[in-house]
């Protein structure tokens, strides 16, 4: 589990989300050498959506709300360019978890399926001995498929077929962005860290976390299963 | 109905409409710009970003849209449009998308002005700026340079969707419900990309595609001129146009968690607040390194909004942001075709002030520049002084154009993409009255002294026939060779012994 705030305040990993949280689901198949900046431009368009400026709280329960920059990134695997917060604490965290879901795919055992998640939540404090509750709200799955190509023609167009593909889930995103659906209310200052990440120096994010699975070869999915087969049966 | 909101929310409603149809276009512009956009981000908020988000304001473009919109605001039936066309060095040009920001009846009277809708409008330009990046026109628009440029113009009315093309595809931005009605956000955008893919642009020279000559026929009753999306922040840009003239207005940042029933701390409309303008002046100074591409050729030249007759008005607007003194950014790449319109023309980069502040309206040939105003060039020493004319003259007498010997370039498409209605092509060119002119060689200054290159062509490429090809020479009738043919033989058999020794000599 990656995320801000390592403390651990939710019940069990894999715990369903609660029954109001908005979930989506996006798929892609790339490139092994695509999976960083597939799964980087997904990730900050979703964050470029959900993170505002800083809040300073003045008195009389006002506050004001700083501001958001944003830079273009180019891809240098894809055909395809995205806009992300101007924040380079944020990049280097998500930088990090992409990472390590990278790594992870790339690793034995792996069929190179997995999935990658992003939760916004929000913290309810409960009193002791009772950890605070984490109430998903929004939860954000991309699920990767990693090919392998045979020879220099297949990765160009595959570079193209891949830019084209994540601009449909740009699509996508703004989309359910737009349907202006559940989002927490704006807190007070006593209750702004049950909300919103307020440990970045210059944007604010809703409180996220990110997760991920691997799907690998002893996997229970009946397309793992028959694939495994099929091999075993043509290995012979 | 209006009675429901209060007097405060409707003034505030109304600004932050306003100001969000104008950074709406910005971004759209700055989108389009060809370059990396890039701002900070600031955790104290400052007076004058609006909706919380660093986007600049470009004083031209703030210009046009404010004229556009001439103190209204987007209602219903009215719509703000950004258009995005391109245009290639040759004059052909093709509408590529049209932004458009729209108003209907579908009204929320739920909602809070000051927190919800500002808030949802923020959200709003942050889909935009995701989208505008997704649209094929981004790519196009990253790569524009020598052999196109893409231009915009802001028009406010009816959408006008006819320039698209068949089969143009729309995404939807978002929508935002207010009180008056709900602000909707969208883009059509032209799929038959095809024949102008960027790979085209890159491989070939410049092609020609479906001509849509806007500025001879254009059908919008509210027409205004195109402009180029590649701004340079030059020092006299900023003198050109006039701040922003309500400056003064200060967006709101201040929000309350308090219930409604209390005075909600808003940053109204008002210098007040003691908030820095920085509309104008933060272009420059805070941010510098931005929207200026040092690398980025601006070598195509401005483009015009009327045939032939740029006026004085219109030739500034093009002309600011791509003025002779910025040619000097007209650096060939390597990978460019380095004979292409805009870099023959304009010289060499270190004299900036010898180049040309032509316009380029009508497409002769691949690789000619047509002036069509009084060219302020300085000698022929210029390279391709040549393709130049010191005046302005006829199409037909440009050699480029009809050239004596040389076949005329042709882009391969040009045959199948050729639509009637073309302005001018090359090819078109065909079929005008050949007319004599003085034969100029390339590469070869006047004829100051006789025997120089272009006599020696003109002697060369048209030699005297040969005497013994000649017919004259034939006068003597068949018969007549025949009878002569013994007595040269007997001459030749007489002297059969001086052949011998020569064929010896030979061995």
């Amino acid at each position: 589990m990656v995320g801000p705030g390592r403390t651990r305040c939710c019940g069990p990993p894999g715990a369903a989300p609660a029954m109001n949280c908005r979930a989506e689901v996006l798929e892609v198949s790339v490139e092994g050498r695509q999976v960083e900046e597939a799964m980087l431009a997904v990730l900050h368009t979703v964050l470029l959506h959900r993170s505002t400026g800083k809040f300073h709280y003045k008195k009389e329960g006002t506050y004001s709300i700083g501001t958001v920059g944003t830079q273009d990134v180019d891809c240098d695997f894809i055909d395809f360019a995205y806009v992300r917060v101007s924040s380079e604490e944020l990049d280097r965290a998500l930088r990090k978890a992409v990472g390590e879901f990278k790594d992870a795919l790339r690793g034995s055992g792996s069929d190179g399926m997995g999935q990658i998640s992003l939760e916004f939540y929000q913290k309810k404090k409960s009193r002791w001995p009772f950890s605070d509750e984490c109430i998903p709200w929004e939860l954000w799955t991309i699920k990767v498929n990693v090919v392998n190509l045979a020879n220099e023609q297949e990765r160009q167009i595959c570079r193209e077929k891949v830019g084209e593909k994540l601009c449909e889930k740009i699509i996508n995103i703004v989309e359910v962005m737009n349907r202006h659906e559940y989002l927490p209310k704006m807190p007070t200052q006593s209750e702004v860290d049950n909300v919103f990440d307020t440990s970045l120096k210059d944007v604010q994010p809703y409180l996220y976390k990110i997760s991920y699975q691997i799907t690998d070869s002893l996997g229970t999915s009946v397309t793992t299963t028959m694939r495994r087969l099929i091999k075993d049966t043509l290995a012979l | 109905m209006d009675t429901d909101l209060s007097s405060q929310d409707r003034k505030d409603l109304d600004k932050f409409i306003k100001f969000f149809a104008l950074k709406t276009v910005q971004v759209i512009v700055q989108a389009r710009l060809g370059e990396k956009i890039c701002t900070r981000s600031s955790s104290s908020p400052t007076g004058s970003d609006w909706f919380n988000l660093a986007i600049k304001d470009i004083p031209e473009v703030t210009h046009e849209a404010k004229k556009a919109l001439a103190g209204q605001l987007p209602a219903v039936g009215r719509s703000m449009c950004v258009e995005i066309s391109l245009k290639t060095s040759e004059g052909d040009s093709m509408e590529l998308e049209i932004w458009c920001l729209e108003m209907n009846e579908k009204c929320d009277k739920e909602i809070k002005v000051s927190y919800t809708v500002y808030n949802r409008l923020s959200l709003l330009l942050k889909s935009l700026l995701a989208i505008t990046r997704v649209t094929p026109a981004y790519r196009l628009s990253r790569k524009q340079g020598h052999e196109y440029v893409i231009l915009y113009r802001i028009y406010f009315g009816e959408v006008q969707l006819s320039g698209l093309g068949e089969g143009f595809q729309t995404v939807r931005v978002g929508t935002v419900g207010t009180p008056v009605g709900t602000i909707t956000l969208s883009c059509a955008y032209r799929i038959n990309l095809a024949f102008m893919s960027t790979r085209q642009f890159e491989r070939t020279p410049p092609i020609m595609g479906i001509i849509i000559d806007h500025f001879v026929d254009r059908p919008y009753p509210s027409s205004s001129p195109m402009h180029p999306c590649n701004y340079r922040a030059g020092e006299d840009n900023g003198a050109v146009y006039p701040s922003v003239e309500d400056s003064q207005e200060v967006c709101t940042t201040s929000f309350s968690t308090s219930p409604p029933s209390q005075p909600a701390a808003l940053g109204v409309g008002s210098a007040d607040m003691g908030y820095p303008v920085l509309f104008a002046g933060g272009l420059h100074a805070a941010h510098p390194h931005q929207l200026i591409g040092p690398g980025k050729e601006g070598g195509v030249p401005p483009i015009p909004s009327q045939p032939a007759h740029g006026t004085q008005a219109d030739q500034e607007r093009m002309c600011t942001p791509l003025d002779g003194v910025h040619y000097s950014a007209a650096t060939p790449s390597s990978s460019e075709d380095t004979e292409t319109v805009s870099n023959s023309s304009e010289g060499k980069c270190g004299s900036p002030h010898d180049l040309l502040e032509t316009i380029f309206v009508r497409k002769v040939g691949a690789f000619v520049n047509k002036p069509i105003n009084q060219v302020t060039m300085a000698n022929l020493d210029i390279p391709f002084a040549m393709f130049a004319p010191k005046n302005v003259e006829l199409e037909d007498n440009d050699p480029m154009v009809n050239p004596p010997d040389s076949p005329e370039t042709e882009s391969p498409l040009q045959g199948s993409l050729h639509s009637e209605g073309s302005s001018g092509s090359s090819t078109g060119n065909t079929h005008d009255d050949f007319v004599m002119i003085d034969f100029k060689p390339a590469f070869s200054k006047d004829d100051i002294l006789p025997m120089d290159l272009g006599t020696f062509y003109r002697e060369f490429q048209n030699p005297p026939q040969l005497s013994s090809l000649s017919i004259d020479i034939g006068a003597q009738s068949m018969a007549e060779d025949l009878d002569s043919l013994p007595e040269k033989l007997a001459v030749h058999e007489k002297n059969v012994k001086e052949f011998d020794a020569f064929v010896e000599t030979l061995q």
